[in-house]
């Protein structure tokens, strides 16, 4: 691998890890371990654990694919790997 | 009009448009049958990937789980959408530039291997004909009430339609049919869900209702009336009760994220798009679509229960005007009795049904003092809930005739792509890959014709004595196929050094470990009284159900498989290339057989 794809490559994996953080966070954590104190915490007549767990972690999830395909195709083109 | 008539107008209207549709787009080659040519817009390809995936299980059979298990079903929230962030992250754009038909393939190549071939289309297979048995269940709930039928009676006719328009289109017909069926399905969930919400709380907006106050003009939010109404009866409290323990619901959740990035049929949607950007964007545009119908199923499942609640305990609970007298039930329970899924029995005699938790003792003990003996609601199906929930609602014919064809939408949507995947494995992997290589185009097409034919049938036949409720079931297909596609896809493209040995074993171990344990739970093949251990709580494993255990079986696969790899030779160079190769998006090409 050449030096500028193997960048490209850890570029990748950054964003990548990053976003995997945001998306256990939303899920895992505030959905399920969190759940209880988050709960306390009320929106409306909704617990924010509650909140998290059936509506909350796919708003996150949409926002994670649409970041990952924006900055994804701006890589492409920064190191020059983009499809013509 | 009455509902008979109007229900089979528009569900015969619906059939016509997607049997027109699979016709005008049929296959004519094998690169339509399989990837429709690769001419599909990404946003095109995000609907017919969220029809295709939304399934029974989601439009039939969530809601109602929702509405039994209230927070706990939250897995099935989180686990099913969660897992587009890995497809999209992880998976997607890789496959794409690979640039071949199905998974096998991909990891036949990347493992040099016609034995890793040949595991990974019996994983799939397996994973496939499981989840189309849930197909089968939710097409058999949904027929019988359209049809006024016993259930086994609308599950045969349900299988004689999937066999038509599945084995006919192809991939370019399905994913054409599918956008149709998506825009059915959507409708008929929401139309309804937007009229109870509005019923039951003044907000129009079910995501916002469900955080709303009840339109009662008594100031109590909708959630804590639900709460109070199912625990005054015995039952656990809505919005904290928790699906078997919180270590269950996590693993639980974490198997459906994975095994959604591990299942063929909608990872092969992502061959379909013509560009590795699209790729990472259709993945996106899927998860929108899903979203609208996720993020609305809790509101649906709340209210649903809180209806269904009030119509059995009509007034306060204990004095014997407070319970609905069984000479004046509503119409709809008697439309549901038919069917064999809702079924009640005056236990104590009184001519009115008592609907409580007769498991809870310190309930039963109150209970006893009013004269209950025992639940009278013997049977309640949760798979009728969405079906049911605009007729107990008191909603218009209409929505209901059009519920039915969305939820018929949904079953034969994602039937037929499963079915795709399953004769796309064994005539491209199997026949053309492995056994015979020489066999022409058209023979191709018809061993794949012949292929989903036989798959059918046999989950027509799994499908007459279900697993679990249609969600239960697809579970179970979903650990499948996360404990052996899922780690060796990711591993193939982000770890180098993965080799031959490697994959087959962890495939190998992680899918035995899943099915062992599901079956040593459920029964061999599902067959009932072939259990060994039983089917219950305190023989499972760190009170891991059956249905969640496929992160498990990951975890053992991608032990094996790093182990493994460790101890033989690494890949040949010219495989570490194509691993180099497919991280980048640069000269993604039309696809290539070979």
């Amino acid at each position: 691998m050449n030096k500028t794809a193997e960048q490209y490559w850890k570029a990748n994996i950054r964003l990548v890890s990053i976003l995997l953080v945001i998306w256990f966070a939303c899920s895992f954590l505030f959905g399920i371990i969190l759940v209880e104190p988050l709960n306390t915490i009320k929106i409306g007549g909704v617990g924010l654990g509650f909140w998290f767990a059936q509506n909350g972690s796919i708003y996150t999830f949409l926002v994670l694919i649409y970041v990952y395909t924006k900055r994804m195709n701006a890589l492409d083109v920064e190191f020059d790997v983009h499809e013509d | 009009m009455d509902l008979q008539t109007l229900t089979y107008i528009v569900v015969g209207f619906t059939f016509a448009l997607y049997i027109g549709i699979a016709f005008w787009a049929r296959a004519g080659t094998t690169g339509e049958f399989y990837a429709a040519g690769r001419g599909v817009h990404p946003v095109a390809n995000g609907m017919a990937t969220a029809a295709d995936w939304m399934s029974a299980a989601s439009f039939i059979s969530m809601a109602g789980l929702i509405a039994f298990n209230g927070y706990g079903a939250s897995v099935f929230l989180m686990g099913w959408t969660g897992g587009y962030v890995l497809l999209a992250l992880l998976l997607a754009p890789y496959l794409r530039k690979f640039g071949k038909f199905t998974v096998p393939e991909f990891i036949g190549d990347r493992y040099y291997s016609r034995t890793a071939r040949i595991v990974a289309v019996i994983c799939l297979i397996l994973a496939s004909v499981t989840y189309v048995i849930g197909q089968m269940k939710g097409i058999g709930v949904a027929f019988s009430r359209f049809l006024e039928t016993d259930y086994d009676t609308g599950l045969f006719i349900g299988m004689g339609i999937v066999f038509i328009y599945a084995v006919m289109g192809g991939m370019k017909g399905i994913t054409y049919t599918q956008i149709a069926q998506y825009c059915v399905l959507i409708f008929a969930y929401t139309v309804p869900a937007v009229f109870v919400s509005l019923n039951i709380t003044g907000n129009p907006i079910p995501q916002m209702g469900i955080g709303s106050t009840m339109a009662d003009g008594s100031g109590t939010f909708m959630l804590d009336k639900l709460d109070q109404v199912v625990t005054d009866l015995g039952f656990k409290e809505y919005t904290t009760q928790v699906m078997g323990s919180k270590l269950n619901m996590f693993v639980y959740t974490l198997s459906l994220m994975i095994g959604t990035a591990g299942l063929p049929h909608v990872i092969i949607r992502f061959f379909t798009v013509p560009k590795v950007k699209d790729a990472r964007s259709s993945a996106g545009w899927a998860l929108v679509f899903i979203a609208i119908l996720y993020t609305t199923a809790p509101a649906v499942g709340s209210m649903a229960r809180l209806n269904l609640m009030n119509t059995i305990q009509t007034g306060e609970v204990g004095t014997v005007e407070g319970n609905i007298e069984i000479a004046n039930v509503p119409q709809w329970m008697l439309n549901w009795e038919k069917t064999g899924l809702l079924q009640w029995e005056d236990k104590n005699g009184d001519g009115r049904i008592q609907y409580y938790n007769d498991k809870n003792a310190e309930f039963v003990a109150k209970a006893e003092a009013w004269g209950w003996k025992g639940n009278e609601m013997t049977k309640v199906d949760r798979d009728i809930m969405v079906l049911a929930n605009p007729e107990i609602a008191k909603l218009p014919n209409w929505v209901i005739a059009l519920v039915v064809a969305g939820g018929l939408a949904a079953a034969l949507s994602t039937a037929a792509g499963l079915l795709l995947a399953i004769a796309s494995s064994i005539s491209h992997d199997l026949l053309k890959g492995v056994f015979m290589p020489d066999i022409s185009e058209k023979n191709e097409l018809m061993a794949g014709r012949i292929a989903m034919a036989g798959a059918i049938g046999l989950a027509g036949y799994f499908g007459l004595h279900p697993p679990d409720f249609a969600a239960g079931t697809v579970a179970i297909a979903f650990g499948l196929a996360a404990s052996s596609i899922f780690p060796v896809l990711m591993m193939g493209i982000f770890y180098k050094k993965m080799n031959r040995a490697g994959a087959i074993w962890g495939m190998i171990s992680g899918i035995g470990v899943t099915m062992l344990y599901v079956f040593q739970h459920k029964g061999i093949m599902f067959v009932p009284g072939t259990s060994f251990l039983g089917d219950m709580g305190p023989n499972w494993f760190l009170g891991i159900s059956p249905n969640a255990f496929g992160a498990v079986g990951a975890l053992v696969n991608f032990a094996v498989a790093t182990v493994v790899s460790k101890v033989t030779a690494p890949p040949p160079d010219h495989i570490q290339h194509l691993v180099e190769d497919i991280r980048v998006p640069k000269g993604a090409g039309a696809a290539s057989d070979h």
